[in-house]
């Protein structure tokens, strides 16, 4: 599923709202979750999952065209943790 | 958020305060927005969001498990499990970040 296939599922449900505004909607969802993930908040969804912050240390890399040692430097990844209800329902269609 | 974590009822007030949706319209499409995601997930299909970033599941195989507290061993049965992979635009978002390192 896309982001566009999302929208288009969202609008066909709520059917009161034009797709304008469900398009307007889920970008806006998304660019804020991204937001407050770059301020270092975490987001929590219940039955969903949890958005956090991890840290990475500084290391020694490698240029891999020329091979030259190059330092990287620490940094934030984005990490999702799948909640509970998430997993068991994504688990139960390995049965089916 | 000054007392925690961002949670949906965050989410909806957003929807509220900047495109103006109700406050029952902007909590129903924050519940169906996850509802979509997770029913896709569910059906065995990834979901991309670009700029943001792809769910993607993963089949792992059944391995060797132990009880931690007996030390028996137990196999951990076969199962799905969701990824997330974030997307170009929101790792240089997020990298930047200056916080507290652990």
């Amino acid at each position: 599923m896309t982001k566009s296939e999302l929208i288009e599922y969202i609008a066909e449900k709520q059917d009161h709202l034009p797709v304008r505004d469900v398009e307007l909607a889920v970008k806006l969802l998304l660019d804020y979750m991204s937001e407050m993930l770059a301020e270092g908040e975490r987001i929590e969804i219940r039955g969903f999952g949890s958005f956090s912050l991890h840290y990475r240390a500084p290391r020694m890399g490698r240029n891999p065209k020329t091979g030259d040692a190059v330092e990287l430097e620490g940094k934030f990844v984005p990490h999702f943790k799948p909640g509970k209800e998430m997993r068991d329902r994504v688990n139960e269609s390995i049965h089916s | 958020m000054p007392n925690g974590a961002l949670t949906k009822a965050d989410l909806a007030e957003k929807l509220y305060e900047e495109l103006g949706l109700n406050k029952r319209e902007a909590k129903e499409l924050v519940e169906l927005f996850f509802e979509e995601i997770r029913g896709s997930l569910e059906t065995n299909e990834q979901v991309k969001l670009s700029g943001f970033g792809n769910f993607d599941l993963r089949d792992k195989s059944q391995r060797p498990g132990r009880n931690p507290k007996t030390g028996e061993e137990i196999p951990i049965s076969a199962r799905r499990v969701v990824t997330f992979r974030p997307g170009q635009k929101l790792k240089a978002r997020v990298e930047t970040y200056a916080g507290t390192k652990p």
